[in-house]
């Protein structure tokens, strides 16, 4: 099997990797938030346009997240194509109006209205992928935990986060190692076998991996527990930077559109924003 | 709250990282674009053994890192994952496996796991995509009814399968005979 490509920490210089992780992480929940609260187109565009923007001042480049753009095209064509394929009227009940495009087959039609509904669900899911992948390919690991221990999260949930951080890479090469060597044995996870002895093939790497990681938890827990971590209320963090002026701008802002996507999206009472009407 | 241990700290960690690891790796079934999804039978080993909070959180740090990394965050199934972790744990809470497994509590595992998974999926994600996402009553029921039970088959073969090997390894209390 080969390696698995994931998105990572990209280090480069710009105005996003100079912020610090504590804003980073306000802005990708306060984000979030927004996301998932409004379904307004207005204020999905404009969101979709900021995070383009925020995306080219970052300086990373297209070349570097392409596997996971081409994974959330995959995502979402889907989900469009499930959304059709259960329901095609959905967007007509939405905008309590129909207007018929044309008729594929039976109960697929194409409406306007069920287009606009696909638009605007895609947009929904598609302005959180670039301040998503930023997140992660411009905030160092290590500084995350102190960005988490600073917006009030526990430390020892924080601590914890960046030991999954720490430890999937570690976790990634004992998985390799020991279904090669299952492998090599004759333990086949591919399509050929059967979905059963697939599962219980499984088991045969998952036991040694689950043994070797709890050996792991003991030993690790170990080691801290030697050095006093949990004794005090709280602790201090080497990565931890101080906040400067861009911090409290970007703060500023993206609260900023928070207030004004929950403003414009329930001013009128709906959700939606109906041109149809 | 109860302050969580230097044990369950690091746990926590190592489980979701285990839970990332194991998202990633796709083991292709007989319908397509479906994977066996073999980290939800550690979650509920490592619930198990760890407790709900445990559980909650390498649900929903193991979800969050998927989703970060492939294609931005999906939090109605990320929330759904963490609370699967949670039932699972709090249902198992007076289940030691350090003293032996029989079949009574293979069976407590696995009811535990069958309700925990069909909340999660069933009510859980359903009603949290359709609250946030806004999708379709009948495409939000029959996925997570898919994933539900893809989960809850999946739990059941390998968690159990793997509870058996590793209540195997445990030197039972009272092991020891006197020579005589």
């Amino acid at each position: 099997m080969a390696r698995i490509a994931i998105l990572s920490y990209i280090k480069r210089k710009s105005l996003v990797h100079e912020l610090t992780g504590t804003t980073k992480l306000i802005f990708f929940i306060a984000w979030s938030v927004a996301s998932m609260v409004t379904y307004d187109t207005r204020v999905l565009i404009c969101m979709l346009l900021i995070s383009v923007v925020v995306f080219k001042v970052s300086k990373i480049k297209i070349r570097d997240i392409s596997i996971v753009l081409g994974l959330a095209a995959v995502f979402l064509l889907m989900n469009n194509l499930f959304v059709y394929l259960f329901s095609p009227e959905y967007g007509v009940g939405l905008y309590e109006s129909r207007t018929v495009l044309f008729t594929i087959a039976g109960p697929y039609t194409v409406t306007l209205q069920q287009l606009f509904y696909h638009l605007n669900m895609t947009m929904k899911v598609i302005c959180v992928v670039p301040v998503a992948l930023l997140f992660i390919a411009c905030t160092d690991p290590s500084e995350f935990a102190a960005s988490l221990a600073s917006i009030g999260v526990s430390y020892r949930v924080g601590y914890s986060v960046s030991l999954a951080l720490r430890y999937i890479p570690d976790v990634q090469r004992e998985y390799h190692n020991i279904s090669q060597a299952q492998q090599a044995r004759g333990i086949d996870l591919s399509g050929k076998d059967k979905l059963l002895t697939r599962m219980k093939n499984s088991v045969a790497i998952l036991l040694p991996l689950i043994l070797s990681s709890l050996n792991r938890i003991e030993t690790v827990s170990n080691a801290m527990e030697l050095r006093g971590f949990g004794k005090k209320k709280k602790r201090t963090w080497y990565a931890k930077r101080p906040m400067k002026r861009n911090d409290w701008l970007t703060i500023g802002f993206v609260l900023l559109i928070l207030a004004v996507d929950l403003v414009v999206t329930f001013w009128d009472g709906s959700r939606y924003y109906n041109p149809f009407l | 709250m109860k302050k969580l241990s230097v044990k369950s700290v690091v746990a926590i960690g190592i489980g979701a990282a285990l839970f990332f690891v194991l998202g990633k790796i796709s083991i292709p079934t007989p319908v397509p674009n479906t994977y066996i999804s073999l980290q939800y039978a550690i979650q509920a080993v490592f619930a198990t053994l760890f407790g709900p909070i445990a559980g909650l959180l390498i649900g929903f740090i193991g979800h969050t890192l998927i989703d970060a990394t492939s294609y931005g965050p999906w939090w109605s199934w990320i929330i759904a994952s963490a609370f699967a972790g949670l039932v699972i744990g709090i249902a198992t809470l007076k289940l030691d496996i350090n003293d032996g497994l029989d079949v009574k509590k293979i069976i407590h595992f696995n009811v535990s796991q069958i309700v925990a998974h069909l909340l999660a999926w069933g009510l859980v994600a359903s009603c949290l995509d359709i609250l946030i996402y806004s999708e379709p009553i009948e495409k939000v029921f029959a996925q997570g009814l898919v994933a539900g039970i893809a989960n809850m088959l999946t739990t059941g073969i390998v968690g159990t399968l793997l509870l058996i090997a590793y209540a195997k390894t445990v030197v039972k209390k009272g092991s020891l005979n006197k020579e005589d």
